[in-house]
């Protein structure tokens, strides 16, 4: 049995060495976690995202004086999968190392699990709460009947980018038959939901041809859905997919010759607009947030050539990564703290301009930051930045102000007293 | 005759008593660890706890049973279902159910799980075994996307561990207390699996391991052997699924799909298969990797993946084979005339390693970096990727480990059979079949 | 209908041939050496990226060509100096240690060439509609696709029917240990078999990175159709394989072109299935959704009632 006992040892001293680099970690005046796909099919949306909010965070945060200490941030990268349980674990792992603000950009799946996890992780250690800052998960029942004190959405939700797709779809008279596709998770069918609502609506004339769900980050070929958009002789593809799905998408509608156009959210980046190429020019747009091309401000245009200069070809499109980052900021001073009880309060109805000259607000009423959205097109001329070197990207054609989308809510805000 | 019973019984009371102590350690070492942790180092403990419970339950099927699964995180997923579901009718006023009883309800739908499946599937083992396995694994996930009702889609199912009654006024809610929630379970657990191992069951799943057709021939049926051995192990992986459950409050298809599956064959395998507590160890470097060497490193998968390859080649009984490779010497109490050797061995054992892992991460630091960003800190120092110096200095030193290997191998070889040689000749039939069994 | 027909056709023999393409090399290796290669979509994938670095360098062509012989060469070496190592201590190690390989390619590919989809584009000679049928376009690359995994099936058959190399690896699906006994170098065979094998993985691979992307998840779900084309169509059965892979990729565009449920078919019968109803979610399934499934639920059953496959000879 001697064995059974240098097991034991053996265990112990393994188990031992765990404790220790944990006590390295902690110590740190600001510790901020950043949990999104860093592996499987989804890892370079995840990635991209990740250099961007850092970025951001070093270049706003960190060195920041708040209550007249100098900020030293700690940038933690975990990779939850885009997957709810995953995202958890890796939640648990950033709280246990002192994280105070956690920051998610893909899956509304994830988003829900971690406004749960984070409301349930708050109410029971009241000396240590984190804040959740969202800016990618837009199921707008994270700001509706989910809506919670400790999560802000830093991205116009579902409800608001579909509203205004379907303005743009309604100016224009000739489409008759509409096809929704979406990956089949909360956020694909909220989508689709939206879609269909808004259509209803807006223009009851078009008729539903579609409405698709997938497997989400699973189809490797989209030819037999690409078929099934033709054959449904639709106008306009609505879609919400974004990352490996939007790309493959793309190239699936592409390579079988659909005359209907695109009509998506995600539709643009690194990936699809060279995949689309010259085959999409005229017809495919985008409703989003942030100035691509032409970039609004001079400020804008300097922070994008440092930062790609940086990391040459990483996706620069999710601007509002941006303005989270400075909000935060701006609630820390307003707070005069870090502490992410105060920070809350501090944010909410907090108003500012952003980078690229927009002025945004975030609610206080359900956490839904109030942003204007930006119409644009597939383009080839008259880009300041294209993405993958392909000499392709996205224009503005058009700008959704502030006020033309601003929906209700059905959010009952728990505060905490 | 009555001499060599009496020298039995002595033997045997003493190594019941050795048992004993080794389980009191066990505790002992459960109840401490945790009060020595960090924040973080508690729930790195925590998911040991739930990982050597798992693994554990794994081994009883791949090293005590000799089957290969690639589907058994189907059991500890569906264990895991069934505590939220719990968790929840109990939270909605269901029931007045103590919660820290939750593993023992996810053991029992794991068991159920098992029973149902095994009933076909253990028919054979081997290949078609493994396959039937993979197919099912493949299977329940699909279905655990489709079916929401019971998993909740792509967004898994959650609950809260603090919705039930307080077990005298234990409620589970800072995260010390779920740590000695969970390592009370696998204290049970594992006290259990070890003597399921040693109870005629586990005899007869090594016997048909070993050899199916004797097995039959004496009069057992391999099949209902092999369907004992999976019930139980769909069993004690349902009661992992349960801590879980409990741990985090989400349960997810991740938790049953291939690639958990996939996780856990590695953990039993880099630890040992061969011996009861490998799995433990496997668990150990694997949750350490998966926590600690991934915030240093992004590429702590290669680095499991290596480290896997490396036992499946080098070391087939896992690094607690390593380990048990000295018993023989310690009890030839030549323990300490390998301590020298081993030392040397290490020098350039390390220098490889250095030299290799510095490359690695360099040309990993090379293709990711930033522009501009040159510099990075690698083992204490920060070294300039830009220069030609750094990289030719840790090709030197990774060639001068190899070499060196060359070297020390041999000695280190030498002396440790010379070490194991002393008495081992009666001693060695019985390790060879302690080895097997434990 | 008949436009969905035929393009449904179509695209699943596309598909199904290239499973075909992967699974022929997998099925050569599982009935010589009774391993099944879990390795396998690794080096599809593997070959993907080779082809891609080699079609910056030399072109498209000398990709496809080059690819794949290197990934052979790269499987001959894993069987030489890993699998054979194993090999003594049974099947079970065996499969273990081509699933630690499968772990490593996926690593290995992630640490050289990075976590980014590459930008693996088809030749501009293969660009484009070869004709339009019903306003849909079939691109010419379909066509090639099609073209090389039907020529591999007619070489692979000939050289198995027709040539001594074929007598012997049909004796070896058969009886392992004759042949071993009759004086063939069976360790050669082996190793020669396992680098053919992962070379047609890898020939499958260098052709499908331009369609279907070449990325580090492009081998992921692949490698479980795979096993399901094999044991389906049955050990060491070409032909078994080549109807595997077939039913398989029909099945998988059709369900996806079919949008129906059980809870339609209830409602022929004049049962209205709503959210209220038992199992619901059983009935609302549609089948696009079930389509992933299917595979799998073929070859569970298969295993379980016949266990030696559609056509073949044993079991492993």
């Amino acid at each position: 049995m001697n064995k059974f006992k240098l097991m034991l040892l053996g265990a112990s001293s393994l188990i031992l060495s765990a404790g220790l680099p944990a006590a390295t970690v902690q110590a740190e005046n600001l510790t901020i976690a950043f949990i999104d796909a860093l592996s499987g099919p989804f890892a370079a949306t995840g990635l991209g995202s990740g250099r961007e909010l850092k970025h951001a965070v070093e270049k706003f945060l960190n060195g920041k004086e708040v209550a007249g200490e100098k900020l030293e941030v700690e940038f933690l990268e975990l990779d939850g999968k885009i997957n709810p349980k995953e995202s958890l674990v890796q939640l648990q792992n950033a709280i246990s190392q002192g994280a105070k603000y956690i920051f998610h950009n893909s899956g509304s799946s994830v988003g829900h699990a971690l406004v749960g996890a984070i409301n349930k992780h708050n109410k029971r250690n009241p000396d240590n709460r984190v804040l959740y800052l969202n800016y990618g998960a837009i199921d707008p029942a994270l700001t509706g009947s989910k809506c919670s004190f400790w999560h802000f959405m830093i991205d116009a939700n579902v409800d608001m980018k579909v509203s205004a797709l379907v303005d743009e779809i309604a100016k224009d008279k000739s489409v008759k038959k509409a096809f929704i596709i979406g990956q089949d998770y909360s956020f694909g069918k909220a989508f689709s939901a939206a879609a269909k609502k808004y259509l209803a609506d807006k223009r009851p004339d078009i008729e539903i041809v579609g409405d698709q769900l997938h497997p989400i980050g699973k189809v490797k070929d989209f030819t037999p859905y690409a078929q099934k958009i033709l054959r449904s002789k639709a106008d306009v593809v609505m879609t919400g997919n974004w990352g490996a799905d939007m790309i493959n998408l793309a190239k699936s509608v592409k390579e079988i010759g659909t005359e209907a156009n695109i009509y998506g959210i995600y539709a643009y980046g690194p990936g699809v607009s060279a995949v689309v190429g010259e085959s999409g020019l005229g017809k495919l747009s985008i409703v989003t947030q942030g100035h691509i091309n032409p970039p609004n401000t001079p400020e804008w245009a300097a922070y994008t050539d440092e930062f790609l200069a940086k990391h040459p070809g990483n996706d620069m499109s999710n601007e509002r990564t941006v303005y989270g980052v400075q909000m935060l900021g701006e609630a820390f001073v307003k707070a005069g703290s870090t502490d992410p009880l105060k920070v809350a309060f501090a944010l909410e109805d907090l108003e500012f301009t952003t980078i690229s000259g927009d002025k945004v607000v975030m609610r206080g009423k359900d956490h839904q930051m109030q942003m204007p959205l930006q119409v644009m097109a597939h383009a080839k001329d008259g880009l300041k930045y294209d993405f993958d070197q392909s000499g392709y990207g996205v224009i503005t054609t058009s700008s959704i102000p502030l006020e033309n989308n601003t929906l209700e809510t059905s959010c009952e805000m728990q505060r905490p007293s | 005759m009555s001499n060599l019973t009496q020298i039995r019984k002595a033997e045997n009371i003493a190594r019941k008593k050795r048992l004993r102590i080794l389980w009191l350690c066990f505790a002992v070492i459960l109840v401490v660890l945790p009060l020595l942790a960090t924040k973080f180092g508690l729930t790195i403990l925590t998911q040991i706890c739930v990982a050597s419970v798992f693994a554990l339950a794994y081994n009883m099927l791949l090293g005590q049973g000799g089957m290969l699964s690639f589907g058994h995180a189907v059991y500890f997923g569906l264990g895991g279902y069934a505590s939220i579901h719990l968790m929840e009718y109990v939270g909605t006023g269901g029931a007045p159910i103590p919660l820290v009883l939750t593993p023992i309800f996810g053991g029992l739908f794991g068991l159920v799980a098992a029973l149902l499946i095994g009933s076909f599937s253990t028919r054979r083992a081997g290949t078609v075994f493994a396959m039937i396995s993979f197919g099912i694994a493949e299977l329940v996930a699909a279905s655990a996307i489709i079916l929401v009702g019971f998993f909740g889609g792509e967004e898994g199912m959650s609950s809260d561990r603090t919705m039930g009654p307080s077990f005298f006024g234990y409620e589970m809610i800072p995260q010390i207390e779920v740590y000695y929630f969970a390592a009370v379970w696998f204290f049970l657990a594992t006290f259990a699996m070890y003597y399921f191992s040693r109870s005629p069951a586990g005899r007869m799943a090594n016997a048909v391991r070993d050899n199916a057709e004797r097995a039959q021939f004496i009069g057992y049926n391999p099949q209902k052997i092999r369907l004992v051995s999976f019930v139980a192990s769909g069993f004690f992986a349902g009661i992992a699924g349960g801590i879980f459950a409990i741990q985090y409050e989400i349960v997810t298809d991740s938790n049953l799909n291939t690639a958990a599956s996939g996780l856990v064959m590695l953990q039993a395998y880099i630890g040992g298969i061969g011996y009861f507590v490998g799995p433990v160890i496997g668990a150990i470097v694997m949750t350490l990797l998966n926590t600690v060497v991934s915030g240093m490193t992004d590429l702590w998968l290669l680095y499991t993946g290596l480290l896997f390859i490396g036992t499946v080649l080098l070391a087939p009984n896992g690094l607690t084979g390593l380990i048990m490779m000295h018993t023989d010497a310690y009890r030839n109490g030549k323990l300490s005339t390998l301590v020298k050797p081993y030392l040397i061995g290490l020098i350039p054992l390390t220098a490889s390693f250095v030299g290799i892992i510095s490359l690695v991460e360099m040309f990993s630091h090379r293709n990711e970096q930033t522009v501009g960003d040159d510099v990075m800190p690698l083992f204490f120092m920060n070294i300039d990727v830009s220069t030609s110096e750094a990289w030719i200095a840790f090709t030197i030193l990774s060639l001068a480990g190899i070499i060196g290997l060359r070297f020390t191998i041999p000695m280190v070889r030498t002396a440790w059979h010379e070490a194991n040689e002393a008495l081992t000749l009666p001693a060695s039939p019985t390790k060879q079949e302690g080895a097997k069994n434990e | 209908m008949l436009e969905t027909v035929i393009f449904s056709l179509l695209n699943g023999l596309v598909y199904g041939l290239l499973l075909f393409l992967l699974a022929s090399g997998l099925t050569l290796i599982f009935s010589m050496m009774g391993v099944l290669n879990l390795a396998h979509a690794g080096f599809y994938m593997l070959a993907a990226y080779f082809a891609y670095t080699i079609s910056l360098y030399m072109g498209f062509w000398f990709g496809i060509l080059l690819a794949p012989l290197i990934v052979g060469l790269i499987g001959g070496l894993v069987e030489r100096y890993g699998l054979r190592q194993v090999h003594q201590f049974g099947h079970v190690p065996e499969l273990i240690f081509t699933f630690g390989v499968a772990f490593l390619l996926e690593e290995v590919v992630q640490f050289i060439w990075g976590r980014d989809q590459l930008a693996y584009n088809k030749p501009e000679i293969l660009e484009g509609a070869l004709f339009t049928l019903f306003g849909a376009d079939f691109p010419i690359y379909k066509m090639f696709m099609l073209i090389v995994s039907v020529l591999i099936f007619i070489t692979l058959f000939l050289v198995l029917k027709h040539t001594r190399i074929g007598l012997i690896i049909r004796a070896a699906v058969g009886h392992p240990q004759v042949v071993g006994m009759l004086g063939h170098n069976v360790p050669l065979i082996f190793m020669v078999t396992f680098g053919v094998g992962t070379a047609l993985a890898g020939l499958a691979g260098a052709i499908a990175g331009p369609v279907l992307g070449t990325y580090p998840g492009m081998a992921s779900g692949l490698g479980g159709i795979m096993f399901v084309v094999v044991i389906f169509g049955g050990l060491g059965s070409l032909g078994g394989a080549f109807i595997a892979s077939i039913m398989i990729g029909l099945i998988q565009t059709f369900a996806i072109a079919i949008d129906g449920s059980l809870a339609d078919v209830l409602a022929l019968a004049g049962i209205i299935v709503t959210e209220e109803t038992f199992m619901y979610d059983i009935w609302s399934t549609t089948m696009p959704q079930v389509a992933p499934l299917i595979p799998y639920l073929m070859m569970v059953v298969m295993l379980i009632f016949r266990p030696t496959g559609l056509m073949g000879a044993r079991e492993s």
